[in-house]
């Protein structure tokens, strides 16, 4: 036990960088008095795979694949950015169908991902029977997952310009099946997670984000929206089919009429969000247009075009955990991308950890670092190590060197829209 | 004199065996029947054995930090404290080796050895982990020792209004089982009360969910016992199968000391000692599914804060609610 020097009544408790609250190395140092956490500080960058770096040397038709592997569970919502925001640069119009199915695969995803969420965190506070149930109804949507597009996990659905896989007439009677499954499950997913006793116990008034905290370190997600913060890229900038959906913000008072933004609120969220995908589905089902489901068929053809393009485009997209942002510049002479840049969710939802962990106890650190669904090796993308030594870069450091880098570009490169975006 | 010896010696180790035995097969059962019960396939009941094997066979790591004899000590202690509480328990129709007129509250000190060695060597192994697991093994020692301190006095006193002597002795109170010495409904629902606390304090007493803040593993990353490998862990693995039996015994001593030879009328004596072991066997086996397997199968695991409520506010009132019944029980007579 290291003790402070500055102060005798507490004491320094790491958690991580392997945990087994956490499912991805992250790291923690909390200052503990007995059992409350008086202070808390987060240091990532144990997981830099250096995806963005491998990207550059790549086209982007190769780019696909790899985003996709950023991260497992969003393995639709990453490549969905990244290709949205070639579209954006490369000026590539998708077509009707394709855009209804994507919203289709967006929301598979999100209903795999909040259920696979809700077992993990049951399993964060101890129940683990519920973690075994939930895992084994989220298999009913991997198992649609996998007859949509051939695999469960990494579903390689999107190329530039539309999707790989059309949905045909025959498969309508096996989503509707999954999807009647889950409407009867839902009551029971609801019972289990909102009345049970020792599950409120554990998440009510535990891990709370005020609104202002939410807006002000700008959370983003189910995170914010547990908060009451209206924020929801599907529809405040509607993209894909989205804008002919009927769909709303979802926030806990639907539910339950208050808004306290601690752990139960989130839970609340997801639940309303799995059944609200469900609706989504079905809606897509019943509106989807027929016609091409890509653009562009041709690779070769399309990558050539792309490689005449010049321009920076930006993709965003709803992911299960929050807004995913891709950021693509193209220059005009080469396949591959002249940037790369990912920002997933769970980077915004780092800063509103250090609010809902302080004042609270050891005991709600798992279920509350938990509730904002983290995924680290999404986030991870700078790491400074120097001769073994690592060094952690201040906020005005950083700001200097990008500050640099930006006029060093702007010497030696034509940007486009004078850097506006 | 030298017969009695030899008795001690060889009964010791006829019942750390047996002790050893049957906590690791009820552990399997345990962890298959709660398996099953979350639709999982779970692991061979012989699993637990297979665990303290290869755990003896480990490398024994002693942490920089730590303070190695006592670190070393505490595993010992611990599982040499819950064996000899098997000396005092009757098992299925024979006698206890040792015997006293408290040997009740003996065992209740006994029983808190075991606990108390967890948390020395927990302190003594210098992880901020094991501190903090060891300051809420203690806190939760206190929590449970009060309800459990009210049912044992309960029953003492519900003997002692009948004109026993040896109140807190285990031979008193198997010789009048506490049903038989309520008088009315209102004695057997107080029993009824002080039986559901008491299979609520087990979970508590065994660190098992929804008590298992000492150990809990996403939390603290198992607590307490976070820096023990090897046979240091094997022992503490060991402790916690005996105490499960202690524990379900003392349960099943307390409130169902029935044999079933008496009750079916068999004389003979093999048949009778093999039928009351079954007997016995059933009983521990059905208190262990109602106090561990059903009980952290259902619910989450509490916040220490939340612990101690549990145990101080309701199960304490509960207890007392129980009390006052019995106490009632002889004086009101209901219609």
């Amino acid at each position: 036990m290291r003790r402070k020097t500055t102060s005798k009544t507490t004491y320094t408790l790491p958690i991580g960088p392997i945990h087994p609250a956490f499912k991805e190395p992250v790291m923690f140092e909390f200052e503990i008095d007995g059992e409350k956490i008086v202070d808390v500080d987060v240091s990532l960058g144990q997981v830099h795979r250096g995806i963005e770096w491998a990207g550059m040397q790549r086209n982007p038709i190769q780019i696909l694949y790899l985003a996709e592997r950023i991260c497992g569970i969003c393995s639709f919502s990453h490549p969905i950015a990244f290709a949205r925001a070639v579209e954006n640069a490369a000026n590539i119009e998708v077509p009707e169908r394709a855009e209804y199915l994507r919203v289709i695969h967006g929301e598979l995803e999100r209903i795999a991902s909040h259920i696979l969420w809700a077992g993990v965190a049951a399993h964060e506070i101890g129940f683990d029977s519920v973690l075994y149930l939930t895992w084994r109804m989220r298999e009913k949507v991997l198992d649609l997952t996998e007859y949509l597009t051939g695999n469960r996990v990494t579903k390689a659905m999107i190329t530039i310009g539309g999707v790989r896989r059309d949905i045909t007439k025959d498969n309508i009677p096996k989503i509707r099946e999954t999807l009647e499954y889950y409407k009867k499950n839902f009551e029971k997913l609801r019972h289990v997670f909102l009345d049970d006793k020792t599950i409120k116990l554990r998440s009510k008034n535990c891990g709370i984000l005020t609104f202002e905290d939410a807006l002000k370190l700008c959370a983003v997600g189910p995170t914010a929206r547990a908060s009451g913060v209206k924020k929801d890229v599907r529809v405040d900038q509607a993209y894909a089919a989205y804008g002919d959906l009927d769909i709303k913000h979802i926030t806990p008072d639907i539910l339950t009429g208050e808004i306290n933004g601690d752990v139960y609120d989130r839970i609340v969220v997801r639940l309303l969000e799995v059944k609200q995908s469900i609706d989504l589905i079905e809606q897509c089902i019943d509106k989807m247009p027929s016609g091409d489901i890509v653009s562009e068929p041709k690779i070769p053809k399309l990558l050539s075009a792309i490689k005449k393009n010049a321009g920076e485009g930006i993709g965003r997209h709803e992911a299960p955990r929050g807004e995913v942002i891709h950021y693509v510049k193209l220059d005009g002479e080469n396949e591959k991308p002249y940037t790369w840049k990912a920002r997933a969710p769970t980077y915004n939802n780092i800063l509103p950890w250090i609010p809902m962990l302080k004042g609270e106890q050891i005991a709600d650190i798992p279920i509350v670092a938990a509730s904002t669904d983290p995924c680290i090796s999404c986030t991870n993308r700078v790491l400074i190590i120097n001769k073994k030594h690592r060094k952690i870069m201040s906020r005005e450091q950083l700001h200097r060197l990008s500050v640099e880098k930006t006029r060093r570009l702007m010497k030696t490169h034509h940007i486009i829209g004078g850097g506006t975006i | 004199m030298s017969e009695i010896v030899l008795k001690t010696i060889v009964g010791t180790i006829v019942l750390a065996l047996f002790g050893i035995i049957f906590g690791l097969l009820y552990k399997g059962i345990d962890r298959k029947l709660s398996a099953h019960m979350q639709a999982r396939v779970g692991p061979p009941i012989r699993q637990p054995f297979r665990d303290v094997m290869k755990l003896f066979t480990k490398e024994n790591v002693i942490p920089r930090h730590a303070i190695p004899w006592i670190f070393n000590l505490a595993p010992l202690a611990g599982l040499v404290a819950t064996i000899s509480i098997l000396l005092y328990i009757p098992i299925g129709g024979f006698e206890p080796i040792l015997s006293g007129s408290g040997d009740l509250i003996l065992i209740l000190y006994l029983l808190i050895v075991p606990s108390l060695a967890m948390v020395v060597g927990g302190f003594a192994s210098g992880s901020p982990y094991a501190t903090v697991g060891a300051q809420r093994e203690m806190v939760t020692m206190i929590a449970y020792e009060f309800p459990l301190a009210i049912i044992i006095v309960s029953i003492a006193w519900k003997l002692n209004q009948l004109g026993n002597v040896d109140v807190f002795a285990l031979s008193t109170i198997t010789a009048n089982p506490v049903w038989n010495t309520a008088s009315g409904p209102l004695g057997i629902i107080g029993f009824a009360i002080l039986l559901i606390v008491l299979v609520i304090v087990t979970p508590g007493e065994l660190s098992k969910i929804p008590f298992d803040a000492p150990e809990a593993e996403t939390e603290i990353a198992g607590g307490l016992l976070v820096e023990y490998s090897g046979r240091n862990l094997a022992m503490f693995y060991l402790t916690d199968g005996v105490k499960t039996v202690i524990m379900a015994s003392l349960i099943v001593v307390l409130f169902f000391p029935y044999n079933l030879s008496n009750i079916l009328g068999i004389t003979g004596v093999y048949t009778t000692y093999a039928l009351d072991l079954i007997f016995y066997l059933l009983k521990v086996f059905l208190v262990i599914l109602f106090s561990v397997t059903l009980i952290r199968v259902g619910v989450a695991r509490l916040k220490i804060d939340q612990i101690v409520y549990t145990y101080w506010i309701p199960l304490t009132l509960l207890s007392l609610v129980g009390l006052v019944f019995i106490m009632w029980d002889g004086f009101v007579t209901v219609p």
